[in-house]
């Protein structure tokens, strides 16, 4: 394994049901830079977050995080990793019956031993920086979805990980909360010395920020490189997702019989 | 016919497969208990929340069975010249069979879906998956003490209620019927055991209601499809499964306990 990749994936497959979700794709994140994952909404982006947190397990292939196996690790290896890195979901996952600040404070309560005093200084700071300080007494159902994500990025970084995985941060927000995470995720990962795997369909902010890319398609990876070579690729399924051209290698229709046959047979279903 | 036979077989093995998965998921849970020792501060929180926000329902309804019996078996009884013996037929109704029985009940339904609900609804909304890469277990941290709460909340339940249906059995029988005081007491006092009625009724057949319907309501709503549809569906689950579950395991404990 290379001394500069945080992350590797080698020949991993995964399968939902009888659907190949990936097909033996190998994909490395290297240290301290920020590594963008496209592709269409449904091509298994957050599956490969699941499965770098070990939260899913692959029919075959491995994952590195860390130097070792994240399959083979036991419950307490696992759960020591997973304190190395953070994750932002994409609705948030912020707990429901907390407020702002308790939910910030939670890892902190959980996983160390540190005085009520000295987790409301830690818990501030990192509201502080995501600009919710003063909106630590709010519930999650006050919030809005820019905001909620933003609490949820303050929770992620609370522990101080060496690594974040960012699920669709940009989806459906509007652009000044959109440009805010730009902001922020760029700053973090400079600041705080992060590794950085978004994972978005968002060519344009994802491809600001992201210092490499991989696009993921039909449970291959069908290009990789920086935001310059991917936009300026002539790759036919790379230029059509990373320009948004309604043909090319990627369908617009899902899979099944062909549209005549569909309309001349009553018996279809 | 073919078709029907497979569909019954598919149906029985999922069936089979749901009771395997629940089992499993039991066991994980009872092997995670120890870990709440040092945080009793959990289980409390949720004692309140699945105990004393069912009181309301528990003492009202406790009050109208109590009122109920007592008039039901005080037409019964003055035929026989037997309206003394009223405290005694409300009291063993009640801490036998009716106290545990209707209480576990309710508790399935205002409890139970609850329990469901919420839990449904956190893997829904990733809270669940988001506890995890915190490297925290959820099953430790939201269900055990959610499962202790509901094994010591139930019986705290069913002996208010057979309490408050005595009492409204009494205010019923002797308020209203004209039931002799003293009798309604004494009868009572002299018939009712601690051990064999209150203790085999109360105590014990509580504890395992609670047990099964906690057990139920978690499973169905950490297994919950994580959609609004699979949670509703889960919540409706929980009712109808840990009612039949209560009921059922009432006819063998009554068998058991009583014959």
């Amino acid at each position: 394994m290379s001394t500069e990749a945080l992350v590797q994936i080698r020949g991993v497959s995964y399968a939902r049901g009888a659907r190949a979700i990936f097909e033996a794709i190998d994909l490395e994140i290297p240290r301290g830079k920020i590594t963008a994952i496209l592709g269409p909404s449904g091509g298994g982006k957050t599956t490969l977050l699941r499965l770098i947190g070990g939260q899913l397990t692959p029919a075959s292939g491995q994952v590195m995080i860390f130097g070792r196996d994240v399959n083979t690790l036991s419950t307490p290896a696992l759960y020591a990793a997973r304190k190395r890195m953070g994750m932002l979901f994409q609705s948030g996952a912020l707990l429901t019956d907390l407020d702002v600040f308790d939910n910030v404070a939670f890892p902190l309560r959980e996983h160390t031993t540190l005085s009520e005093s000295m987790i409301r200084s830690v818990v501030l700071m990192k509201l502080e920086v995501v600009g919710l300080r003063a909106a630590r007494h709010l519930f999650p159902r006050e919030l809005s979805g820019g905001m909620a994500r933003r609490v949820a990025l303050a929770r992620a970084i609370v522990l101080d990980p060496e690594m974040i995985m960012y699920d669709e941060p940009f989806a459906g927000q509007d652009p000044i909360s959109m440009g805010i995470l730009v902001r922020l995720i760029r700053e973090l990962n400079e600041t705080l010395g992060l590794t950085s795997i978004i994972v978005s369909h968002d060519v344009t902010e994802t491809a600001s920020i992201a210092d490499q890319m991989y696009l993921i398609a039909g449970g291959k990876v069908v290009g990789h490189g920086s935001s310059a070579e991917l936009l300026a690729s002539q790759q036919a399924g790379v230029a059509q997702f990373m320009h948004g051209n309604p043909d090319g290698p990627m369908p617009f229709h899902y899979p099944g019989a062909p549209y005549l046959d569909d309309l001349l047979n009553p018996t279809s279903t | 016919m073919t078709e029907l036979l497979a569909s019954l077989g598919r149906t029985s093995l999922a069936s089979f497969e749901r009771l395997g998965r629940g089992s499993l998921f039991f066991c994980a849970v009872v092997a995670r208990l120890g870990t709440l020792l040092p945080r009793l501060e959990l289980v409390l929180a949720q004692v309140w929340a699945v105990g004393v926000r069912s009181l309301v329902i528990i003492v009202v309804s406790g009050a109208f069975v109590g009122m109920v019996l007592a008039l039901q078996g005080y037409n019964t009884l003055v035929t026989f010249g037997a309206a003394e013996s009223l405290g005694v037929v409300v009291a063993k109704s009640l801490t036998r069979e009716l106290g545990p029985v209707l209480a576990a009940l309710l508790f399935a339904g205002r409890a139970g879906s609850a329990l469901t609900a919420e839990i449904g609804l956190m893997r829904a909304t990733e809270q669940l998956s988001a506890l995890e890469m915190m490297a925290i277990d959820p099953l430790s941290r939201v269900v055990a003490p959610r499962f202790v709460a509901g094994i010591i909340a139930l019986p705290l339940l069913a002996a208010i209620f057979t309490a408050v249906g005595i009492v409204g059995g009494y205010l019923c029988g002797v308020g209203l019927l004209g039931v002799d005081d003293g009798a309604f007491w004494s009868q009572m006092q002299s018939h009712v055991a601690l051990g064999a009625d209150i203790g085999n009724g109360v105590v014990v057949k509580s504890i395992i209601f609670g047990l099964v319907v906690t057990w139920i309501a978690l499973f169905e709503g950490y297994d919950a499809i994580p959609t609004s549809e699979g949670v509703a569906a889960a919540t409706t689950r929980t009712v109808v499964n840990s009612s039949l579950a209560v009921l059922g395991l009432d006819f063998v404990l009554t068998g058991l306990m009583f014959n």
